[in-house]
C-alpha cells in the first residue's frame, strides 16, 4: 500500500506550525519555562498564555472538526477511550514532572530545539529515548 | 524586566500558543490524530500498521524546522527571556542533569501516556478526565521540583 504523499504533507504542515508556535511563544527557552514553573520566585506568566491560547484554540477547533464528522485524508478520528486514572498514568506524569522541573524541557520543546543544539540539549533528547523504550519495556 | 517587556512576551506567548492549538486541530481535522508528541514518537518505536510512519517522521521534521523558519525570517520574533530576538534558549544545567531529566521525561510521559501537547493541550481541550489528572500532577511535580531545587537547595538549575 503507498502512503498518499498528502498525509506525509499534512503531518509536515501540523509540526511546523506546532514549531513555529513553541518558537514564537518562547517554549523553546528553558528559562521561560522554568520561570513559569518557579511560583516562589521572579514568576514568568509567558507559559499560562502559551497553554490558554493553545488549550482555547483546540477547544473551540476540534469542535468544528468533530462536527464534519471524519478526518479529511483519514477514516476516522483516533482518540483515546481509556477513561481510569491508574498509577501508571498519575505516576508517569509524577516522574514527567520532576523531569521538567529539573530541565525546563518537555519532548515537544526539546525536539523543537534541535536546531540550536547544544551537548546538554542532546544528551536530555538520547536520556528521552532511553526513557520511552523503558517505558515500553515495563509496559509490556 | 519592564512592564512593557513583559506584556510583548506575554502577547507573543498568546499568539504562539493560539498556532499550536491549530496545529492540534489541524492533525485532528486532517489525519484525525491527537498532537501529542511523546505519542507521535512513540508510535514510531513500536510494531504500527503500514503506513503510520510516514506522517510521523514529518510532523517531527516540521516541528525541528519551524524555529529555524522563524530565525530564517527575521524581525526578533523569538521570545527568549533576557535575550531580545534569540529563538532557541541554553540548557539550564549540564549534561549530568539533563540526562537525569531526560530519563525522567521519557519514562514519565511512555508510563503517563502523554506530555504538555497531548495531555496538556489536546486533552484538556477534549475535558478529558484523564488529562486534566495527568496535567495536575505533572504541574505540581514540576513546580515543587523548581521550588526545592532554587529556594531548599538553592542550586542553579
Amino acid at each position: 500500500m503507498r502512503v498518499p504523499a498528502v498525509k506525509t504533507a499534512a503531518g509536515y504542515f501540523a509540526g511546523l506550525l506546532f514549531g513555529v508556535g513553541l518558537a514564537i511563544s518562547g517554549m523553546t527557552d528553558p528559562a521561560r519555562v522554568l520561570g513559569f514553573l518557579d511560583v516562589a520566585g521572579a514568576w514568568d506568566p509567558t507559559l499560562m498564555f502559551v497553554l490558554g491560547g493553545a488549550v482555547g484554540t483546540t477547544f473551540v477547533g476540534y469542535r468544528v472538526v468533530f462536527a464534519r464528522g471524519t478526518p479529511l485524508f483519514g477514516t476516522h478520528f483516533q482518540l483515546p477511550s481509556k477513561q481510569e486514572l491508574d498509577a501508571k498514568l498519575l505516576g508517569g506524569a509524577a516522574l514527567f514532572g520532576v523531569g521538567w522541573g529539573l530541565s525546563g524541557y518537555c519532548p515537544g520543546p526539546a525536539i523543537a530545539s534541535i536546531g540550536g543544539a547544544t551537548l546538554p540539549l542532546l544528551a536530555l533528547l538520547a536520556a528521552m529515548v532511553l526513557g520511552w523504550f523503558i517505558a515500553q519495556r515495563l509496559s509490556r | 524586566m519592564n512592564e512593557t517587556a513583559n506584556g510583548l512576551a506575554s502577547l507573543q506567548g498568546l499568539m504562539g500558543g493560539v498556532l499550536i492549538g491549530l496545529s492540534a486541530v489541524w492533525l485532528m481535522g486532517a489525519l484525525g490524530r491527537i498532537a501529542g508528541i511523546s505519542g507521535i514518537i512513540g508510535g514510531l518505536m513500536t510494531q504500527r500498521p503500514r503506513g503510520d510512519s510516514a506522517w510521523r517522521m514529518a510532523f517531527l521534521a516540521g516541528l525541528v524546522s519551524g524555529p529555524l523558519l522563524v530565525m530564517a525570517a527575521g524581525g526578533g520574533l523569538g521570545n527568549v527571556a533576557g535575550v531580545p530576538g534569540a529563538v532557541i534558549g541554553e540548557p539550564a544545567g549540564g549534561v549530568p542533569l539533563m540526562l537525569l531529566a531526560g530519563l525522567l521525561v521519557g519514562v514519565g510521559t511512555g508510563l503517563g501516556s502523554g506530555c504538555t501537547s497531548g495531555h496538556g493541550v489536546c486533552g484538556l481541550a477534549r475535558l478529558a478526565p484523564r488529562s486534566i489528572a495527568a496535567t495536575v500532577t505533572f504541574l505540581v511535580a514540576a513546580i515543587a521540583t523548581v521550588y526545592v531545587v532554587r529556594h531548599v537547595m538553592g542550586g542553579g538549575a
